[in-house]
């Protein structure tokens, strides 16, 4: 039997209805490569048109290739019609075919702030390899930032590890962690390696599986908080990357801010809203800008 | 105002060096003077305009307990090489075990 792959979340493509790139001005592109996901925007006149997200490859170029096809596909738009493209994310220095690098930093705070609205003043990117804390002004400018690269506690890769321990699809690991009559305590370590040979123990101590995972969720919602005071909090406050869909950390970093998420479920109905994609937008949008300048 | 903050907590204590990217204007001058190679010029990334600012080096990023203590005396109140320098003072030195003694 094959294994059954528990990490794996779905890669897709959407095309918006509506925008007929034909008669936009400017069609600019966003393409945020990140350790885990690779994502791509493009947007007319300044509005989401064609979007994917995919797993990144082991080549940064070969990755931004694939996932800038794809959001193309069947949208009658080809990369010659691109009038820029920002690059981002971890691999934003290897998009062979991007005019610009610009930090995911930077361009998680700009995306945040268009997605969500000009009052989002504290971003926390939780990415697949490092976890960032983002204070960003009223335009989307960053004020502040904090990043946690050192080790793998609070990221998508540490949640990707314990859903296959535990052998729970990672979609469901949100819902499974509330499923507990009584919140757990959380797990000593957030450490992925430490964490999960600490799940071990506590399974064969006869633990449930969602009780596992509710004091996993609960111990790296405890360490982003940490990071988040770092940077001071102050609403509106929202959460980016693919943890922003795992609703087991969303409402434990709630709870333990004291502090309500703007809308994270929105993307459940409008794919636009999709919080991977704030690096992307946010490219996207500096594109637009960097080409209107180049105009003069 | 952008303030970036490279270091790192741990349950040792906090060690961070932190930049005003808006003061830094990429003179170099904390480079040359830092006896452990930890920080270098680089392309100024989070804005659209041109230009360079101060950055951590990738490798000490995870390391500045290590890389910096010896510019940091465990008395007295000496700023080290780095924050001296700089004249438009862009660089803040943060270095602190978890008993909240500075290093």
């Amino acid at each position: 039997m094959a294994k059954k792959e528990f990490w794996r979340w779905p890669e897709y493509r959407h095309t918006v209805e509506g925008i007929d790139p034909q008669n936009g001005k400017v069609i600019s592109g966003g393409v945020d490569i990140g350790s885990v996901s690779s994502k791509t925007v493009i947007m007319v006149d300044g509005e989401v048109f064609a979007q994917s997200v995919m797993r990144t490859g082991s080549s940064s170029p070969d990755s931004a290739e694939r996932t800038m096809n794809w959001a193309l596909e069947d949208t009658g738009v080809t990369l010659k019609d691109i009038h820029y493209v920002v690059g981002t994310g971890y691999g934003r220095v290897n998009i062979p075919f991007a005019q610009k690098a610009i930090t995911e930093i930077a361009c998680h705070g700009r995306g945040a702030s268009f997605m969500w609205g000009p009052s989002v003043r504290t971003v926390l990117d939780m990415g697949g390899q490092d976890c960032k804390a983002i204070r960003v002004d009223e335009r989307g400018k960053v004020q502040n930032f904090l990043m946690n690269d050192k080790c793998a506690a609070g990221t998508g890769r540490g949640m990707e590890v314990f859903a296959d321990l535990l052998s729970v699809p990672i979609q469901e690991v949100g819902d499974r962690s509330f499923a507990v009559k009584e919140e757990p305590q959380a797990v000593s370590s957030t450490c992925v390696v430490f964490a999960k040979s600490e799940a071990v123990g506590l399974l064969r101590s006869g633990w449930s599986k969602d009780e596992v995972l509710a004091a996993y969720c609960q111990a790296m919602a405890h360490r982003v908080v940490d990071l988040l005071n770092r940077v001071g909090v102050e609403k509106e406050f929202v959460i980016t990357g693919g943890i922003a869909k795992n609703i087991g950390i969303v409402k434990r970093v709630e709870k333990e801010l004291g502090i309500q998420a703007l809308k994270p479920d929105q993307w459940r109905d409008d794919p636009r809203f999709d919080p991977m994609l704030a690096g992307a937008v946010g490219a996207a949008l500096f594109a637009k800008v960097l080409y209107e300048r180049s105009q003069g | 105002m952008l303030i970036a903050n490279y270091g790192y907590k741990d349950g040792s204590g906090e060690y961070f060096i932190t930049l005003d990217t808006d003061k830094c204007d990429g003179c170099g001058k904390c480079v040359e003077v830092c006896p452990a190679s930890v920080l270098e010029v680089i392309p100024n990334e989070f804005d659209i305009e041109d230009g360079n600012i101060m950055g951590v080096r990738d490798e000490h990023r995870h390391k500045l307990k290590y890389s910096c203590a010896p510019c940091k005396p465990t008395t007295g109140d000496i700023e080290p090489p780095c924050v001296t320098a700089c004249l438009s003072q862009a660089i803040t030195h943060f270095l602190s075990s978890a008993k909240g003694q500075v290093l």
